[in-house]
């Protein structure tokens, strides 16, 4: 008895439904030997615009919920991720030519990193947020807010840790998303995305692009409604470049990292994406 | 004599020893420029006050060398402690030649003497105080442990503050251990060229800042200047965006300040004569030159009227003239160039279908004046709702609803702060949650505090001034 199996169609995933591209064009992902895996999607520049679209209209909802609640919704995507790792485990395998400790190893680090940035949303404002002493009678408080709506260009070297790597920390403060996958290993993060749609995360928070980074990046650099961008995958592609296309909006650019370490977890990738409000009361004087 | 006609009461300028002409300011001494010199002259006189130096390339790469090799040599190797007590010494140098400071830069800017000598200058020395503080203790800047200094600091700052916007930019910069080269806005380079002289005072190792006088040219050549490793302005957008596209790629952190369009919300519960008070400080304070000014006045539909009134019978009361005057409210526009600009956007506004008033006032004959004007039935496409004036013009719009109100304040490409009135604890705090602005002034405007960090959301700009986190913008984490 043999089952003929029913091979997964990778389609986006933009504001919280999975399109084809708007394009109607796909590229071919193989193993490392060549072997044929999927046709993914290859995203184009009208798709980059509609996933900012739907990220912009989820920035208000997600910022505006209460750190408790971010963090609640971000470790379950934690226990999902966890429940399907055996899916992640058999695609890093075929995807990247690793062995199977290797994949392991790497869906178990992802889970560990989300739940580790799951934890920060009601403290990272604790610990980057003051009281400030002015001199006069106020009352006058520091706190970090989210930028708004964050383009990342994932790690191209990695399926799902790079991945997790950028787009976690950035949900943190309630920034919402719009990344491009690594263009070479893109299958897990859409994977990731059918966790990110059964996580009660709203729709438009992460929006996931495949296709080619060098051809979508350049418009997310440049779109007006697109408030910082994340190069942390982007050493290989003209990022100068898309640092000064970002400039024309004076949008917050985190620059490219390589290696083993590029987008460790860190205080500072949440904070990267944030903006300091200093609000100032006056006191009466009794 | 009615009640507001004041006898008239001039600060006096003996206090100033100036010198006919001044040099750069270049490791640790006054040296000729390679660029020729230019004229600064009082905006409220057109007379001539020295003639300063014009940097030119060579100068910039003689300043940035000066700055590189103090960096190298001098005070990356000294404890922090030592380094706060320079910034400390400078801080009570600055005390003691308050009256002076005051003087000359009400003199070169045009400000009135009130605000130079009860605003600028004691948060100057307040600046220079605090971060003297923060020199030692940098572990606990939010960094890690053992932060690094950058190097060496290009900074480039505007005219409007002259020497607050100095003190904004070395005394963190210092305190972090970075050495610093300086450009003042070619229209006000005194204060800044005094402040060198109280660096010699306290004996400050020679490079660790250095002042070069000129304009745009000279401010583009060190912001791309290669051995820079830190670029901070204060200025417009227009700049800003023009210097993070020159230094995208070269790893030079940068923090620009840049323009606004603050909205200041004025709810029907608000204490009204406060908030007359506040609206009057938040638009006319400086002459309206003034980044962070509130220069859109949301107010509620059903108190439009008598606010206006109030307001239309306090302006008329503003005396304006003579900066040096110590009853003087209002001083001159700071150049004839901006006096133009402030005319074009005033003309376009009335142009466009928003009523205009002026309180009746005698505007000097000499020099750059601009009387107090308030628009109403403003909407939110005219450009005076859109476009930062830069001088001493109010855009009045209404708003029935806190979500209203929330809207209008957003709907700006800047970010920089905002202001909200009203008697009434939970509603402040539930829209200051939502503007999207880096400072937010309740019951009060354009307050500022060596402690509080200052900076722009969106196109205002990147990075904080204030507190720990503009000690941040100065520094690297150890890893």
């Amino acid at each position: 008895m043999s089952h003929v199996a029913v091979p997964k169609t990778y389609k986006l995933f933009v504001n919280g439904a999975f399109p084809r591209s708007e394009s109607g064009r796909v590229y071919e992902v193989t193993t490392p030997k060549g072997v044929f895996l999927a046709n993914a999607a290859k995203a184009s520049r009208k798709d980059a615009r509609d996933a900012i679209v739907a990220a912009r209209a989820a920035v208000g909802g997600w910022a505006g919920a209460t750190a408790y609640n971010r963090g609640q919704v971000l470790y379950r995507v934690a226990e999902v991720l966890e429940g399907r790792r055996a899916q992640f485990e058999d695609e890093i395998v075929r995807l990247e030519g690793v062995s199977a400790g290797a994949a392991r190893a790497q869906v178990d680090e992802a889970i560990d990193r989300w739940v580790w940035y799951a934890g920060w949303t009601d403290k990272f404002a604790q610990v980057s947020g003051n009281a400030n002493p002015v001199a006069g009678p106020y009352f006058n408080l520091s706190v970090p807010e989210p930028t708004g709506v964050v383009a990342v260009v994932a790690p191209q070297d990695s399926s799902l840790l790079g991945l997790v790597s950028a787009v976690a920390p950035a949900l943190v403060a309630g920034n919402t998303v719009v990344v491009v996958a690594s263009e070479a290993f893109p299958l897990s993060a859409i994977t990731l995305a059918e966790v990110l749609a059964t996580s009660d995360l709203p729709k438009g928070v992460v929006n996931v692009l495949t296709g080619s980074p060098a051809e979508i990046a350049p418009w997310l650099a440049s779109h007006a409604d697109v408030n910082a961008l994340d190069l942390v995958g982007a050493a290989e592609l003209e990022w100068i470049d898309l640092e000064i296309a970002a400039a024309e909006t004076l949008k917050r650019v985190y620059p490219p990292e390589s290696g083993p370490d590029a987008a460790a977890p860190s205080l500072a990738r949440i904070t990267a994406f944030t903006e300091t409000k200093t609000v100032w009361h006056t006191k009466s004087l009794l | 004599m009615s009640f507001l006609e004041y006898a008239p009461a001039p600060e006096s300028t003996a206090i100033l020893d100036l010198k006919p002409e001044y040099g750069l300011f270049i490791g640790g001494e006054f040296v000729a420029a390679g660029g020729g010199s230019f004229r600064t002259i009082s905006p409220a006189t057109e007379k001539q006050i020295a003639l300063i130096a014009n940097a030119d390339d060579a100068d910039v790469d003689r300043a940035v060398a000066a700055a590189r090799k103090a960096y190298d040599k001098t005070w990356s190797k000294l404890s922090g402690r030592d380094r706060g007590k320079y910034l400390f010494r400078i801080a009570r140098l600055v005390q003691e030649r308050a009256r002076e400071l005051a003087v000359a830069e009400s003199l070169d800017n045009g400000k009135p003497i009130k605000e130079s000598r009860d605003v600028d200058v004691p948060l100057v020395a307040a600046w220079f105080f605090y971060y003297a503080g923060w020199a030692d203790k940098l572990d606990y800047a939010g960094l890690g442990a053992n932060p690094r200094a950058l190097g060496v600091a290009a900074q480039v700052i505007p005219w409007n503050f002259p020497l607050l916007m100095l003190a904004w930019k070395i005394a963190p910069a210092l305190a972090a251990g970075n050495t610093v080269v300086l450009k003042p806005a070619e229209t006000t380079p005194l204060t800044a060229l005094l402040f060198a002289e109280i660096l010699q005072q306290a004996d400050l190792p020679a490079g660790v800042v250095n002042i070069i006088t000129g304009a745009g040219e000279t401010g583009r050549a060190l912001v791309n200047h290669p051995d820079v490793n830190k670029v901070a302005f204060t200025g417009s957008t227009a700049v800003g965006r023009e210097i993070a596209r020159s230094t995208a790629g070269s790893g030079k952190k940068l923090t620009l300040e840049l323009g606004g369009k603050a909205a200041n919300i004025v709810f029907d519960d608000a204490p009204i004569d406060q908030a007359v008070e506040g609206i009057v400080n938040g638009i006319f304070f400086n002459q309206g030159h003034v980044c962070c000014a509130g220069s859109r006045l949301l107010v509620q539909e059903n108190i439009h009227d008598d606010v206006v009134e109030r307001l239309k019978s306090r302006l008329s009361t503003l005396r304006v003239g003579d900066p040096l005057d110590k009853n003087t409210d209002v001083g001159a526009i700071n150049s004839a160039e901006q006096l133009a600009r402030i005319r074009e956007l005033s003309d376009v506004g009335e142009a466009e279908g928003a009523e205009r008033w002026s309180p009746a006032c005698d505007l000097p004959a000499e020099g750059f004046w601009f009387a107090p004007t308030i628009f109403t039935n403003v909407s939110t496409s005219h450009r005076i709702a859109r476009e930062e004036i830069f001088g001493p013009v109010l855009s009045v719009l209404t708003f029935r609803t806190p979500a209203e109100a929330i809207a209008k304040a957003n709907n700006t490409p800047y970010g920089l702060s905002a202001g909200i009135w009203s008697d009434k604890g939970s509603k402040i705090l539930a829209v200051a949650d939502k503007l999207r602005a880096g400072v937010v002034w309740a019951n009060t405007f354009n307050r500022f505090d060596p402690a509080s960090p200052f900076g722009g959301y969106k196109e205002s700009g990147y990075g904080r001034e204030g507190g720990r986190q503009g000690l941040a913008a100065y520094l690297k984490g150890s890893k």
